[in-house]
């Protein structure tokens, strides 16, 4: 066993968690896994092919029933677990995490707190094929920008694929089930579908852990990432609010402060 | 079956020509955003030909993702109702795979039982669908274990086979695909028995048959809910199955106008089946995971008399956290 | 598996377009609004073409569709009996979009209806049989038209008796109903609420459905039961009526489930391979213990 599948089968073993969600091998790829006995940690692996956000599964309730759980996790689900007890949706010592970055060591954190202490010495960006396509974007016309987010999400047929696959997509009643009003056509015709992701990266705008998940889950291959990292980095630029960290969080989107630059208003 | 006709690689550009002078459309497997897609083609040389399959299905061409069932005016008291015309566009489904064309079965099945859906069969009417026989297929597919194959015709007006020379042999199936044929005479030569490239060969790990006779004692079985554990309950698998049927109804109106609308819906979402009290018959997404298996292993058999899977393997491709389906359902089958 | 290789859609027999446009509702007229308890309510509707109207029929037990044109449709039983021409009734209360919607509406506006499906209750397979009828609060609906029915009938059936409770007075639906099969001579009618739910004039019984039915105990030799209520109600009735001897075929209830099309299509209504819309809503006992309880 390596580093990772010992420290997991550790855990499991003295009944620190009773699951170590993590992934392992799938057909073509890999595949989120739940292990829950010393005997089957050996499936556990951790390579570049692990791309989906581990965090998503905290929220779901079949997951939470299995008990206490062990995150393999990689940076992006990091970040997403301390945005999440930002957020109040997880406590300090509810879960645990066994750091992980490819072909490095594992990290045992048991807290929140030391979630937060590890990933101050990580770079907290998007992998760097996504900042070259959003350089990309950012270097388009509106006009342009406009054509070819218009062309993309009207292949997209509203699966919610990117939602269901995003850790900070944890609503129990998302916006788009409200019907009273209908916020958000269901169907997914060419308005429906930039209505919707429109708001999902609105609603992602400084709380976007820059996984890029929600673009790779997209069975289409449409680059939804793009539009929340793009909200993200907006975010940041012009409010400063970066990285993640826990203590009571500062939503730009949804702060007033006096000084606020209001140039847009007359 | 065997072929009437050839036709050579070089002779799909003007047969696409043909079709397209015709006034039909044509849509068939083309590159997009780093996937092969089915959608609208104008050349043979837009054609994606290196696949094993597209990550879509072709089932758009006759159930669109939305389509307009009714129209309505509203003006003070009085409302008006209209009909929506009739959709006239004919299709050509062009280099689908056998195991797609056969979902149309499924589908039409369905959308007809008991009463008869019109804006299905006006498109399917105007539809034709040309198969290319599979001379690969990859891990996610097994059409060999619901009753299909590489070259199985139920479905295709024509079915293509690959020659070995290039080209491909021609087998007519329907009224409608010799009419295809007609369109472009000189390009269809007579069938010489000219080599063909071989078939795939799909080994079958389970045969639907053993699943549909386990689904009703499995009913409350813990199977599903250890399958569906990492299942986010997307709509991934359904929207690209070509059997998937499941809809939702949508008004969308202003004080003066309103359509309303047919839209694919997803079992798998935990919105399907809620009440308005909140009260959920499938509040799981195991209880979800087990619908969808049931309902294409089991119910569909029983009651509407076909299997709701061709076996084509997209919801295995396209779902983000790799539920592969062969696999589930090859455990689902041997469960003793 | 059978599996024809020929086109497609040809199982039907004419061209598209000669086929009716299932998803089309009948255009109705509200000629009648009636406040039956907070937030319920009833219509009675007229079809604006008289001669559609003519044409219409159902049977007792079946549902359908109402549109309230802008916002969508929902799905209630038909609450008037087959036997009452040039009208259908349906109750609903207000609950979520649509309902909201059509609360909204008032006598001479327009609605839609889409119907009717679903099975029916075998009324002819009751004659010479004693009825029991059991319902709860809202469930009074799906009821009342196959109540409604049987009286029309009067002389095919034995012992009509009615038991029926809400939790609290006002919550009582069709009061007037209630005050015309109180007079029936033909008739028993026993209506009750729940502990705490009576009003300083009540003069009908305090008690759940369940309790007042067992003390009733009406007798279960050819006889049928109708029970339709909240879960709980339906839960511990059963029981009691099994205690009398009624049993499993004769007891019958109509389900209730989430649905858009009501034509067996759009795949959500389905209980185990049962659709509500289809092989329901009317269902017995017996048929029900076949059927997972996804309802």
């Amino acid at each position: 066993m390596d580093e990772l599948q010992e420290k997991a089968k550790q855990l499991l073993e003295a009944g620190t968690v009773q699951v170590v969600i993590g992934h392992a091998a799938g057909r073509g790829g890999r595949r989120p896994v739940f292990v829950r006995s010393p005997a089957q940690a050996g499936k556990l692996v951790h390579d570049d092919g692990c791309w989906q956000n581990l965090a998503t599964y905290l929220g779901k309730p079949e997951v939470r029933k299995l008990g206490r759980a062990a995150v393999v996790a990689s940076p992006p689900v990091l970040r997403a677990m301390v945005q999440l007890g930002a957020e109040r949706q997880l406590g300090n010592d509810e879960v645990m995490a066994l750091a992980v970055v490819t072909g490095g060591p594992v990290r045992t954190l048991a807290t929140l707190a030391a979630i937060e202490g590890h990933l101050a010495s990580l770079p907290d960006e998007p992998p760097a094929a996504d900042r070259t396509e959003l350089g990309r974007l950012a270097a388009m016309t509106v006009p342009e920008r406009r054509a070819f987010w218009a062309e993309q999400l009207d292949r997209c047929v509203r699966c919610y694929a990117c939602r269901a696959s995003c850790p900070m997509c944890y609503c129990e009643r998302c916006t788009m089930e409200c019907n009273r009003p209908q916020w958000v056509p269901v169907a997914s015709h060419a308005l429906g579908n930039l209505e919707y992701h429109i708001v999902r990266a609105m609603h992602l705008a400084g709380r976007c852990v820059q996984c890029g998940t929600c673009g790779k889950s997209c069975p289409l291959g449409i680059p939804v990432h793009l539009l929340t990292l793009f909200a993200e980095r907006s975010v940041q630029q012009h409010f400063g609010q970066g990285g993640k960290a826990s203590g009571k969080p500062v939503f730009a989107m949804s702060t007033f402060r006096p000084e606020d630059s209001e140039t847009f208003i007359r | 079956m065997s072929p009437e006709y050839q036709i050579g690689e070089g002779s799909l550009e003007a047969l696409f020509a043909a079709i397209t002078a015709d006034g039909r459309r044509i849509w068939g497997p083309r590159a997009a955003a780093g996937c092969i897609e089915i959608g609208e083609i104008r050349s043979a040389g837009e054609l994606a030909r290196d696949q094993v399959h597209p990550i879509s299905s072709a089932k758009a061409a006759a159930f669109p993702r939305v389509e307009k069932i009714l129209s309505y005016r509203m003006d003070g008291k009085d409302v008006a109702i209209d009909d929506p015309p009739l959709p006239a566009r004919p299709t050509v489904l062009f280099g689908l795979r056998p195991c797609e064309a056969r979902g149309f079965c499924a589908l039409g099945t369905i959308l007809n039982w008991g009463t008869p859906d019109r804006f299905f069969n006006a498109r399917m009417e105007r539809t034709t669908v040309v198969s290319i026989a599979c001379t690969r297929s990859d891990e996610a597919c097994f059409c060999t274990a619901v009753g299909g194959g590489p070259d199985h015709p139920a479905g295709s007006d024509l079915l293509l086979h690959p020659l070995a020379q290039g080209g491909y042999d021609v087998v007519v199936l329907s009224d409608k695909g010799r009419a295809l044929v007609a369109l472009a005479p000189d390009r269809f030569e007579p069938a010489r028995g000219a080599a063909r490239i071989a078939l795939a060969k799909i080994e079958a790990e389970f045969q639907a048959q053993e699943i549909t006779e386990q689904l009703p004692r499995l009913f409350d079985h813990p199977i599903w809910s250890e399958q569906s554990l990492r299942c986010l309950g997307c709509g991934a698998c359904a929207y690209v199955c070509p059997t998937c049927a499941c809809f939702d109804i949508q008004d969308e109106a202003d004080a003066r106008r309103g359509v309303r609308l047919r839209c694919w819906d997803s079992c798998a979402f935990r919105l399907f089946t809620l009440h308005a009290s909140g009260h959920n018959p499938r509040e799981t997404q195991g209880q979800r995971w087990r619908q969808r298996v049931q309902h294409k292993f089991s119910y569909m058999p029983e009651r509407l008399g076909v299997l709701g899977c061709v076996g084509c393997g997209k919801c295995s491709r396209a779902c983000p956290v790799d539920m592969d389906f062969k696999e589930h359902l090859t455990e689902i089958a041997k469960f003793s | 598996m059978m599996e024809k290789v020929t086109m497609l859609a040809s199982d039907t027999a004419s061209p598209a377009s000669a086929q009716a446009n299932v998803f089309k509702p009948y255009l109705m007229r509200i000629a009648r609004t009636t406040d039956e308890a907070p937030g319920v309510r009833t219509f009675r509707l007229e079809f604006v073409d008289g001669a559609e109207g003519a044409r219409f029929n159902f049977r007792t037990g079946q549902f359908g569709l109402y549109s309230a044109f802008g916002a969508g449709e929902s799905t209630f039983c038909i609450a008037s009996s087959p036997t009452r021409k040039g009208y259908i009734e349906c109750t609903f209360r207000e609950m979520g979009r649509v309902t909201s919607a059509l609360a909204d509406c008032e006598v001479g506006d327009f609605v839609g209806f889409r119907g009717p499906y679903g099975n029916t209750f075998p009324i002819d397979e009751w004659k010479g049989k004693s009825l029991i009828f059991v319902a709860g609060g809202i469930a009074l609906p799906p009821l009342r038209s196959v109540i409604w029915n049987c009286l029309d009938r009067r002389d095919w059936f034995g012992d009509i008796i009615v038991v029926y409770g809400a939790r609290t007075v006002k919550d009582l639906v069709y009061k007037q109903e209630l005050e015309e099969w109180d007079r029936r001579q033909d008739m028993k009618l026993v209506v009750t609420v729940d502990p705490g739910g009576e009003s300083p004039d009540w003069k009908g019984k305090v008690g759940f459905v369940p309790h007042v039915v067992e003390a009733l105990a009406p007798p279960s030799e050819e006889a049928v039961a109708v029970v339709c209520g909240p879960p709980i109600m339906i839960k511990l009735s059963l029981p009691v009526l099994e205690k009398l001897g009624f049993v499993k075929d004769a007891i019958y209830t109509t389900l209730e489930n989430r649905m858009k099309c009501g034509l067996g299509k759009c795949g959500r209504c389905n209980t185990g391979k049962s659709y509500v819309c289809k092989d329901g809503p009317v269902y017995t006992l017996k048929e029900l213990e076949t059927l997972p309880s996804e309802y």
